[in-house]
């Protein structure tokens, strides 16, 4: 410990005569010339946004900003007039709208009855009910396609059952998209409400109720207004999930046209300049929402409740009909939940070209899962995925790290506000968009990287992915952080212990928990990443993700399942770790 | 020359003045208390001599250099924080080390270093223990260990007892007072509790409103209090509002009650003297208060009525009526008296001080 200690803080040997003379250093005041780690650190910060997030989102500007070399509002004025693009931004604007809404109606009774009830089964359900947080919008996609498709599996049962000539439903528009929608992302109002609830002092909702408010008043006037910055932080993070959705309205959004879909085809079209123009739109149209949210949250935080309060007891649920109805409820609702990743399951054992019209498939092999372990070709789309997300994870990890320890120092407050936005930037744009700008700006050559061209390397993936995930690894750190005492550092420093000491010493092991937990989660959603691998993936290093949708084209429908199962499988393990670590922090 | 000196400091949040012109000296070797009630500045003042805060203006010196902009970790002072502090992820014996470690000490002085720290606040044995496995008492002697292991220029204390119950609090507060003692330490020390500080500091600043109001011996401060605010804040007090007799001779002061009408003199120093028919107020402790006894000669011999007798275990809280004007007494024994009763109460002289009226 000793010798570590000495190579950090070589060339501050006036520290080592402070014990046996506690003052003389401060008559002697000295200049330390030692290269400070904090310098380096601010480097670190400044070059990774200036080239990930700046210099991209700059240059995709510029370019929607020109025509043939000339500055012009042609590109503008063309995309605008376009009927197509009017629409596709209506369409994304709404379905978001609209699926806030729904989310809220599904998330925010399961948490209040998960919060304030309990009845058999409730922690396993509980736990169930975040499923859907860890699939991966396409596998989730394309086990909706298997389940509820028009050729799904319930779609022949009905067939079956009721002797129709057709499918009785199609999974396709606006209810298709809201449905899917709902299924992935009420889990954001569910957690965010019941942590909100766990938090709320019961004694306030007594106090209320003492003072004569019965029970609907209380619910409306004391625990809904404490709720509001956990409902508003769900319906943003809802929102800006639901504009940057591709899989889903690619797949099954028949003639619904959104933004993203709409940023693809140009781009698969060659139409660069639309492709960019709507990049910007959709890019504006997102930070918007973001800065909307985040002033209303702003004026509705509520300070921190007393803390000696405890949370409202549950309540059972005994009454004989409310209690059946609580049981069917839940089953109902557990089979909603994992009938999607059962069929997923299912398929996977299909033989391939076999399931015709059969409601089930007919036949069951090992076939689609040897495939892909033993065809080269087939298998190496797991080590690319694992190689590009360990890489991108492990980065975002580092990344944060430098933040934080940019961030630790007082003072400042300007800089690091401009700091945290440039951060947050990356996750508040769609990957459609993070994807799209990278490209741009490094696919010729660029004041930045000179002749070095990013695109078409193996690079590209990693790097989006870097700079989609890495806020996710910030705000995990960060929350950490906030936990601190800041007593905790001021004692180091009282105890003689500098900046990088106290950073070293004592925030970094007291952090490092929720960082790690942090990135093993950016690190599974990278594993499935789809939305940005789609349009800058190399052919020779292709995702998880792209497998999947490629076999899908080819109707390999058992092998697309397979590539699901092991994916899920991976993320599943990778999230037993994090919550063993999460365990670990408490 | 003392050994630590502020000048003038003040200190602004936003928009409270948290500390305002406070200028105070503290010679080495001493026991120095800042006493005050929450908000009042003392802790905002004690942050910034150990350079956790900085003043808006004004000079800290030590050891006659300025170390106003000196960074906490360069000062070496010793700090003791209300909650402690301890490193969560260290053990009883790293974090009594914590500070010998950022001074790059070889190992074998570490160990020497620690572990007397850890006898001198009787924890010998407990060096492998996690912090949290602790109770509040030993958690604050490891704190302690981990402030004066680095032998420390001047040993600061947060309020470092108000987390423990109070049988607890009182042998510490033993406990403390010997061991800086006997380290030859110079310490300032902050509570808002004035028993604590009474029976630890050599002397006290009281601070309210972000100022010093009064700095002195703690027999001082409760026996002479020089305004209203001390007086209030250091225990009980018979407020008597009055107004200075012209019939004053230069070395007594006569004094006319406002509420009873009584003539009350006292010895009056000079810097005691009070203007000439403007109100001002008279304090006398509950237990300098004399019930009955005296003669015709005693002075200050007001005839009073009974009210109220408190029982207190030891004392006996007595509730008096001279003409309107209320008083309280504190005896030993009650004497026999009840409510009701007439009796003869005497103030004595030399037990009243006149306070500034802010």
């Amino acid at each position: 410990m000793t010798s570590k200690g000495e190579t950090e803080t070589r060339g501050n040997g006036d520290a080592e005569n402070m014990h046996d003379l506690p003052h003389s250093r401060l008559t002697s005041p000295r200049l330390r010339v030692s290269p400070s780690p904090r310098l380096i650190l601010w480097l670190i910060v400044a070059v990774v946004l200036l080239y990930g997030v700046v210099y991209p989102n700059f240059h995709v500007v510029v370019a929607s900003l020109q025509r043939e070399g000339y500055w012009s509002l042609a590109n503008y004025r063309e995309v605008l007039s376009q009927s197509i693009v009017l629409e596709s931004i209506f369409a994304s604007v709404g379905v978001s709208v609209l699926t806030v809404l729904f989310c809220a109606a599904v998330g925010v009774p399961l948490a209040f009855l998960f919060e304030r009830y309990t009845f058999p089964a409730r922690r396993l359900l509980a736990a169930l009910a975040a499923l859907p947080l860890v699939l991966p919008p396409l596998v989730g996609t394309v086990a909706f396609i298997f389940l509820f498709g028009e050729s799904g599996i319930l779609a022949r049962l009905a067939q079956s059952i009721f002797a129709l000539e057709n499918s009785p439903w199609s999974l396709r528009g606006w209810p298709a998209l809201l449905f899917f929608h709902t299924y992935t992302m009420y889990p954001f109002f569910y957690m965010l409400t019941g942590a909100g609830l766990r938090r709320i002092d019961a004694s306030l909702a007594e106090a209320g109720q003492s003072l004569g408010a019965g029970k609907t008043r209380v619910l409306a006037l004391v625990v809904l207004p404490q709720l509001t910055p956990s409902l508003i932080a769900a319906a943003l993070l809802t929102f800006m999930t639901s504009m940057a959705s591709f899989s889903a309205p690619l797949l099954f959004g028949g003639g619904v046209r959104v933004l993203t879909l709409e940023i693809y085809t140009a781009r698969q079209r060659g139409d660069a300049a639309v492709a960019v123009t709507e990049t910007v739109i959709l890019a504006v149209i997102s930070l918007s929402a973001l800065i909307v949210f985040q002033r209303y949250e702003g004026t509705r935080r509520f300070a921190a409740a007393a803390l000696k309060g405890a949370t409202k007891k549950r309540q059972a649920i005994a009454a004989g009909r409310a209690r059946a109805f609580a049981i069917a409820g839940g089953v109902i609702f557990s089979l909603l939940l994992i009938l999607p990743v059962a069929t997923l399951v299912l398929v996977s054992f299909a033989s391939e070209g076999r399931w015709t019209v059969q409601t089930f498939p007919p036949s069951y092999t090992l076939a689609n899962y040897i495939k892909i372990f033993s065809d080269w070709r087939a298998g190496e789309v797991f080590l690319n995925s694992l190689a590009m997300s360990a890489i991108a994870a492990a980065a975002a990890l580092v990344w944060s790290f430098c933040v934080a320890a940019v961030m630790a120092r007082k003072g400042g407050h300007n800089w690091k506000r401009v700091l945290s936005w440039l951060i947050l930037v990356p996750w508040a744009l769609p990957g459609t968009v993070v994807a799209v700008s990278i490209a741009e700006a490094y696919g010729q050559p660029s004041p930045l990287l000179g002749s070095f061209i990013l695109v078409g390397t193996f690079w590209i993936l990693p790097v989006v992915y870097f700079l989609r995930f890495m806020p996710l690894v910030v705000r995990a750190l960060q929350a950490s952080a906030e936990q601190l005492d800041p007593a905790l550092e001021e004692a180091a420093s009282s105890l003689g212990a500098r900046w990088w000491r106290r950073f070293t010493r004592v925030t970094l092991p007291l952090v490092w928990p929720g960082a790690v937990a942090g990135t093993l989660l950016a690190f599974v959603i990278a594993l499935g990443e789809y939305v940005a691998s789609v349009l800058v993936f190399v052919p020779n290093n292709r995702p998880i993700s792209i497998a999947i949708a490629s076999e899908l084209r080819d109707f390999n429908l058992g092998t697309a399942a397979a590539y699901g199962v092991v994916l899920m499988v991976m993320i599943g393990v990778v999230m037993m770790v994090a919550t063993r670590l999460e365990r670990l922090r408490t | 020359m003392p050994l630590l000196s502020l000048k003038n400091l003040s200190k602004r949040f936003d928009k409270t003045q948290a500390v305002a012109d406070v200028s105070l000296e503290v010679e080495r070797g001493e026991f120095f208390g800042l006493l005050g009630p929450s908000g009042c500045g003392k802790t905002t003042t004690l942050r910034m001599i150990s350079g956790l805060g900085k003043p808006d203006a004004g000079l800290i010196e030590f050891d006659g250099s300025d170390i106003t902009n000196l960074p906490a970790e360069r000062r070496g002072f010793g700090m003791v924080f209300q909650n402690y502090a301890l490193f969560p992820h260290l053990n009883v014996f790293e974090n009594a080390a914590f500070g010998l470690r950022a001074r790059h000490k070889p190992n074998s002085e570490i160990r020497e270093r620690v572990n007397s720290a850890l006898d001198l606040v009787q924890l010998p044995g407990y060096e492998k223990r996690r912090v949290d496995e602790l109770s509040g008492g030993q958690q604050q002697r490891v704190a302690i260990a981990r402030a004066i292991a680095i032998e420390p220029a001047l040993l600061l204390f947060d309020e470092p007892l108000s987390n423990l119950d109070v049988t607890l609090r009182e042998a510490t507060r033993v406990e403390l007072r010997e061991l800086v003692a006997r380290l030859g330490l110079t310490a300032v020390y902050v509570t808002h509790d004035q028993e604590e500080a009474f029976a630890l500091c050599d002397r006290i600043s009281v601070m309210g409103g972000g100022r010093i109001l009064q700095t002195g011996q703690p027999r001082e401060l409760y026996e002479r209090p020089a305004q209203l605010s001390v007086a209030r804040f250091l225990g009980r007090n018979n407020l008597i509002r009055a107004m200075r007799l012209s019939s004053s001779r230069s070395d007594a002061g006569e004094f006319k009650t406002l509420e009873g009408g009584h003539t009350i003199r006292i010895q009056v120093g000079e810097r005691d003297l009070a203007p000439l028919n403007q109100p001002c107020i008279l304090a006398i402790r509950p237990e300098h208060v004399v019930i009955g006894g005296g003669n015709n000669n005693t002075v200050n011999a007001l005839a009073a009525e009974v009210r109220e007798i408190n029982f207190a275990g030891a004392t006996s809280s007595i509730k008096l009526d001279a003409n309107g004007l209320l008083l309280e007494a504190l005896t030993l024994e009650a004497n026999g008296l009840s409510a009701g009763a007439h009796c003869t109460v005497i103030l004595p002289p030399e037990r009243i001080s006149l306070l500034k009226n802010e």
